[in-house]
């Protein structure tokens, strides 16, 4: 007879099999960064919003692609570039399968989220938008997810809208629904707001969107690394994020786009790779997903996410979210018990990032403060200048969390901040 | 390893909670912002001239507690002062808080207590802020000035 450890048999009502507890000191041990000291503390990295520290395992995959394989991809019969091409090929599959897309032709690499968001205002947002249509935004977008819609929408002659937010930091589906018109074309939304923590409710924004028939775009550069993401759940027209935000290598992101969409859309960016075949008189545009990916593209990025996306299914993404939440009630819980310490961002669906101000401290002096406790935290407008006015707050303190962040971090983060206090007096 | 008390030292931390000339100015004949985009500190120097001195001045604006202490002290050290004394106290004062130089001893007076901003390269700019806009004003820059 098999025994296995994790269950007890049970014919009445057998308990669910128990999921082996997440072992952060084990976690820890795979980010070499992570031991070492900063001004005489142990370092306690609290910027992961910003970005994350990278596990020995990417390191390595980088390392093993430079003294292995390193060749250019796509054009070489020779034996490391076609080593170098399938490298780079099954990391567009693992990042399909990460977002549960349904074709690997509908992963794009790209240098970063923003540089997503520039691909899809460029092309799709430039085929589609004409004088007077709308581009729907939140309050609570980072620059990113503003300005590259600004620009297109100059171009055009377009108009872009901004769906506002609650002092909790949400915004209401009803809001969102009105502004939702027949002139709008797209709608631009961050799946959890770098700034606040905020977790938008993406399925319920695409269904509104698309009973009318209006595409739908999503920053995932911070859920990606901490929520369980399914583009084919979510119904998402485009999705997008950062390697370097996931535990991989910075300089290369990923689009998400639905085939037929993609295929509709124009190119880029001209260039090698993206072609057929060039004549001066005529170019025949490669397919989809080269279309978009003109010129020798980062090879080591997408080798490195694919490490990064690896280990991240390793470890259980939805072992992460429940970590990181439990990590971060606790520090909501201690913060919000110091006196003189307020809380930006209190949305009842959070994840992640913990957004501050203290009364008579700018933000900045905390920053300092706290760095000579070796607690690395971001201070200033994250990006999302419209978001600090909306709070009439010149910038904020933001505590983010990762995967190997613990509780004993937070208390530390709470020893500094009473710290700061002391010197502020 | 730096201290802490190096920077935040007693008088910065109360020219910080209440800053001096800290008022607007209407009959200022020369003005200008400053900006810090990293922080987002901003601030709006005024300056009333006699001739080639400076009459008044005045400054108002949001920042954190270097950039504000740095500003009231900076407007202390100026009323009176002639366009010339202002530059090479600004001089100074840079070379101090970047580590630069030596300025020599009595050169600075009180704004001498900003000396610990060296050992913290990231807050120069919050030290030089209010000394970049003043500069911007007596060029008479329409612009924002910025520190980035």
């Amino acid at each position: 007879m098999t025994t296995l450890a994790n269950f007890s048999v049970n014919p009445a009502g057998a308990p669910l099999p128990q999921v082996p507890p997440y072992d952060v000191e084990r976690v820890r041990a795979d980010f070499p960064i992570l031991h070492q000291k900063v001004h005489g503390h142990p370092l306690v990295y609290l910027d992961n919003a910003a970005t994350t520290q990278k596990p020995r395992q990417v390191i390595e995959a980088i390392t093993r692609y430079y003294e292995h394989d390193n060749a250019n991809i796509h054009r070489g019969v020779h034996t490391l570039s076609q080593r170098a091409t399938e490298e780079y090929e099954l990391a567009r599959k693992t990042a399909q399968q990460f977002i549960g897309a349904e074709d690997c032709r509908e992963i794009i690499f790209v240098r970063s989220t923003t540089e997503a968001i520039n691909l899809v205002a460029q092309t799709y947002a430039r085929q589609n938008l004409k004088p007077g249509d709308e581009v729907l935004i939140t309050a609570m977008e980072h620059h990113s997810d503003i300005v590259p819609w600004q620009m297109i929408c100059e171009e055009k002659q377009g108009k872009l809208r901004v769906a506002p937010i609650n002092e909790a930091g949400e915004v209401s589906l009803t809001d969102f629904e009105r502004l939702l018109t027949a002139r709008t074309k797209l709608v631009a939304v961050a799946h959890l707001s770098n700034a606040l923590g905020t977790i938008n409710p993406i399925q319920q924004i695409v269904e509104l969107a698309h009973s009318k028939n209006i595409r739908v775009m999503v920053d995932g550069a911070q859920a990606a690394p901490r929520l369980p993401v399914n583009v084919r759940e979510l119904d998402c027209d485009f999705y997008a994020f950062s390697g370097h935000k996931i535990y991989g290598p910075t300089g290369i992101g990923v689009l998400y786009g639905k085939l037929a969409l993609l295929e509709a859309m124009p190119p880029y960016q001209g260039g090698g790779d993206m072609i057929s075949s060039v004549s001066f008189e005529r170019t025949v545009y490669n397919k989809v997903p080269h279309k978009f990916e003109a010129g020798t593209p980062d090879i080591s990025g997408p080798i490195g996410l694919k490490a990064a996306l690896e280990y991240v299914s390793r470890l259980g993404i939805e072992n992460i979210e429940q970590h990181e939440n439990q990590v971060l009630e606790y520090a909501t819980n201690r913060i919000s018990a110091l006196s003189g310490v307020r809380l930006i961002g209190t949305a009842k669906q959070k994840a992640g990032v913990l957004s501050f101000v203290m009364e008579g401290v700018h933000p900045h002096d905390i920053g300092t403060i706290l760095d000579q406790e070796g607690i690395a935290i971001r201070t200033g407008h994250h990006c999302a200048q419209p978001v600090m006015e909306r709070y009439g707050i010149p910038a904020t303190a933001r505590a983010s969390l990762g995967l190997y962040n613990t509780k004993e971090e937070i208390d530390a983060l709470v020893r500094g901040i009473k710290k700061v206090q002391e010197v502020f007096g | 390893m730096a201290d802490l008390r190096d920077l935040y030292q007693e008088v910065i931390l109360e020219h910080s909670k209440v800053p001096r000339n800290y008022r607007g100015m209407v009959e200022a004949d020369l003005k200008a912002e400053g900006y810090n985009p990293l922080c987002g500190d901003r601030f709006t120097v005024y300056l009333h001239m006699d001739g080639d001195s400076i009459r008044d001045i005045s400054f108002q604006g949001s920042g954190c507690a270097i950039s504000k202490a740095s500003a009231s002290m900076m407007t202390q050290s100026l009323k009176g002062k002639t366009r010339a004394d202002a530059e090479k106290l600004f001089k100074n004062f840079h070379d101090l808080v970047t580590g630069q130089g030596h300025p020599a001893e009595g050169e600075l007076g009180k704004l001498a207590v900003f000396s610990g901003v060296s050992e913290f390269p990231a807050r120069v700019k919050c030290a030089t802020l209010a000394w970049h806009t003043l500069q911007a004003a007596l060029e008479n820059q329409q612009d924002a000035v910025s520190t980035e």
